[in-house]
């Protein structure tokens, strides 16, 4: 226990210490708090689905909870089921053998719901493309609201288009310009 | 070339600078090579298909590659695609049985008297549709729904626990079906190929360049390790070899991958077990690791930075400093974490004897990687197959005998200590000299690539056509081998450890489901 309260003091609190972080993060999460507190009462819960990623974007969103970025004190909480979620956050071309449990997966939050496409991939089918075993871009399945291009998009790039998902005004598939 | 005392007549596949022999069999020699390998104790690497009807002997093709003292060996069936079935491996190399099965949903090549349940099929395309079949047409189906037949566990009060394709966590996508009694799991059957994007399809037709790209994002946590090995088997179709700077980065480069991911784990599993100040310890010095790649490789993970002919980035005198003094500051703090960790009784408690995997039973099951380490197997090619620069900064394999979740996180421990001591090495001793040679790919010729990628072995085979372009390349993830050691780890533990043993094992799903 000792050795452990030891560590935690000696690190202090990583969030806060402005030089590991961008000025352009820190800008991005103040903004995204205010948005997620006057949209959703200072919580967003968010679903991933990997509809088919090769895995690396979804090593990005894991970071999200990390100290350095730690999106859980903007209110930002990654839920188990799409019937808590207010978010959908799904990576990867959408692989055929995916599609169904994709839209089950989308037909089972709660209305009204945001979609974020994550990645090259899930932007436009990125290097997979369509073919018979991959439906491609995330929007080709389910109606998407938001895309994040990169690949894989960094932290601060996922930051910034939740921020475009949840300040948005809604209208579908808008490319959130982030690259 | 003999080996084995089987009467194959291997040549070495020239160029590049891995050691690979090929040799050529009809169904018996094909069945008796492999159960000669099985007896002298060596491993099936991978099993593939191909369609080869415009080749000089004409059909489809199965090739096995095994594990041998000398090298890689390589070992193809040409089948007359009216009948085309292959000797069943799976009797005595386990492991081999869903890389069958899904030689049959891609070539449509089956195995005499083996399982014939789909793998990669989800009954998403037809039956008769083979898609690495040259005259596949390029083709979209609708969906269907599978009824797929796992295997029924009957007795008075055993049910089942279906989990997945979707899980509750940030993971890939897999179904587990558990059959359970009261709390304890009797029997576990894995379902999935649910990532299944057509990668090997994909491949052919594209330039070598291009397929590094796709190489690299086979399963993006071991993009260097893809990279890679990719690039040695481009390398020996272009019969060049990158120069000595740019083989002491790439080790380099996969070394910091191993220890990036190393970390990552030890946090998840400290998670698992309700030590969230693990999770975030290890997740910082991590982040530190990604920092420094984006900050001295231009990518968080050093996507595309290993190139066919070399690498595409150089380290300066500051970025060997920076390095250096990386490892000093995580050499520290994780054998601080290491000590909590050893210190932490609930911890421990859960991780002891949770998840066993006997030394026999590794063996038994072709075990690799990581968790084969933690079951006493000795296998490592960075010690059994060196590549510069491994001949020189010689790798001390971490081994450990107990095979539960405590022997795969010592596994992690000691082995980010060993690529500490690597990376220093690796950046002291980097030989001066440019980083690319030019590689330019030939036509109609055959590449193998073999690099032990941070979760275990990546295997590449790689062939192009008469124009140059990829013909067929076939990336073989460590996780097709180990997947179906979890299924007897989770056997008489509780299904509430499942996913801490999951974890220790952290196998890839977007690496075999291609
Ligand atoms: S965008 Fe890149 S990192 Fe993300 S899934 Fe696609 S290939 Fe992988």
């Amino acid at each position: 226990m000792f050795s452990i309260l030891r560590q935690i003091l000696h690190d202090g609190v990583l969030t806060e210490a402005p030089p590991e972080i961008d000025p352009e993060l820190q800008a991005a999460k103040r903004r995204l708090s205010d948005e997620i507190a006057r949209r959703f009462r200072r919580s967003l819960f968010i679903r991933e689905i990997d509809a088919g990623s090769c895995n690396g974007c979804e090593l990005e969103i894991h970071a999200l909870g990390i100290p350095y970025y730690n999106v859980e004190a903007m209110g930002i909480k990654f839920t188990a089921s799409p019937r808590h979620a207010d978010l959908l956050l799904v990576t990867g071309p959408v692989a055929k053998n995916m599609e169904v449990a994709v839209k089950r997966a989308y037909d089972a939050t709660p209305e009204p719901k945001l979609v974020v496409a994550t990645g090259d991939c899930g932007c436009t089918g990125g290097i997979f493309g369509e073919s018979y075993a991959c439906c491609g871009r995330v929007s080709n399945v389910i109606p998407v609201d938001v895309s994040i291009p990169g690949c894989p998009p960094t932290p601060l790039r996922l930051i910034q288009g939740i921020l475009a998902a949840v300040g948005g005004s809604g209208d579908r598939d808008q490319e959130s310009g982030i690259r | 070339m003999l080996f084995l005392d089987q009467p194959l007549e291997f040549t070495r596949v020239e160029g590049g600078d891995a050691l690979a022999y090929t040799a050529r069999a009809d169904f018996e020699a094909f069945g008796e090579f492999a159960l000669a390998a099985y007896e002298s104790g060596r491993r099936l690497v991978a099993l593939w298909g191909g369609d080869e009807r415009d080749a000089e002997t004409p059909g489809i093709a199965v090739c096995a590659a095994f594990d041998l003292p000398e090298g890689l060996a390589c070992v193809k069936l040409v089948c007359p695609v009216e009948d085309a079935v292959f000797p069943d491996l799976s009797g005595f190399f386990p492991a081999a049985d869903r890389m069958q099965r899904a030689v049959r949903d891609l070539v449509g090549a089956a195995p005499r008297g083996g399982d014939l349940r789909p793998w990669l099929r989800h009954a998403n395309w037809p039956a008769d549709y083979f898609p690495l079949r040259s005259d596949a047409p390029e083709a979209r189906f609708d969906t269907a729904n599978e009824n797929y037949e796992f295997v029924r566990v009957g007795g008075d009060g055993v049910h089942e626990i279906a989990v997945g394709p979707i899980h509750a966590g940030i993971i890939e996508p897999g179904h587990f079906r558990f059959s359970v009694m009261g709390e304890s799991v009797l029997r576990l059957e894995e379902r999935l190929g649910w990532k299944h994007k057509g990668i090997e399809r994909r491949f052919s037709g594209m330039s070598l360049a291009d397929g590094l790209k796709l190489a690299g994002r086979v399963s993006g946590d071991s993009t260097v390790a893809y990279a890679w090995a990719y690039s040695q088997a481009a390398e020996m179709i272009c019969g060049v070899t990158a120069p000595p700077r740019a083989a002491w980065l790439r080790a380099l480069f996969l070394e910091r991958e191993r220890v990036a991911n190393h970390l990552g784990d030890l946090g998840y599993l400290g998670n698992d077990v309700a030590l969230s100040f693990g999770l975030m310890q290890f997740m910082r010095i991590k982040e530190d690791w990604l920092r420094l790649n984006a900050r001295l490789f231009g990518h968080r993970f050093m996507m595309d930075k290993i190139v066919p002919g070399g690498v595409t980035v150089d380290l300066d005198d500051a970025g060997v400093a920076e390095v250096v003094e990386q490892c000093r500051t995580t050499e520290r703090d994780v054998h601080r974490l290491k000590d909590v960790y050893e210190e932490h009784a609930g911890l421990q408690d859960r991780f002891l004897t949770t998840g066993r995997v006997t030394p026999e039973l590794a063996k038994r099951l072709g075990a690799v990687g990581v968790a084969a380490r933690a079951s006493g197997q000795c296998v490592d090619l960075r010690a059994d197959h060196p590549v510069s620069p491994y001949d020189r900064v010689k790798p001390v394999v971490a081994m450990e005998e107990r095979g539960d979740v405590a022997a795969r996180a010592l596994v992690r421990f000691a082995e980010i200590d060993e690529s500490l001591r690597l990376i220093r090495a690796l950046v002291d001793g980097l030989p001066q000299g440019g980083v690319w040679n030019a590689a330019r790919s030939e036509p109609g010729k055959r590449g193998f690539g073999w690099v032990e990628g941070w979760r275990g072995d990546v295997f590449v085979a790689l062939e192009t056509g008469a124009d140059g372009k990829i013909r067929r390349c076939h990336p073989r993830d460590p996780s097709w081998m180990n997947w179906p050691l979890l299924e007897h780890a989770i056997i008489d533990n509780i299904v509430p450890d499942f996913p801490l043993i999951n974890k220790s094992f952290n196998l890839s799903y977007a690496g075999p489901d291609l």
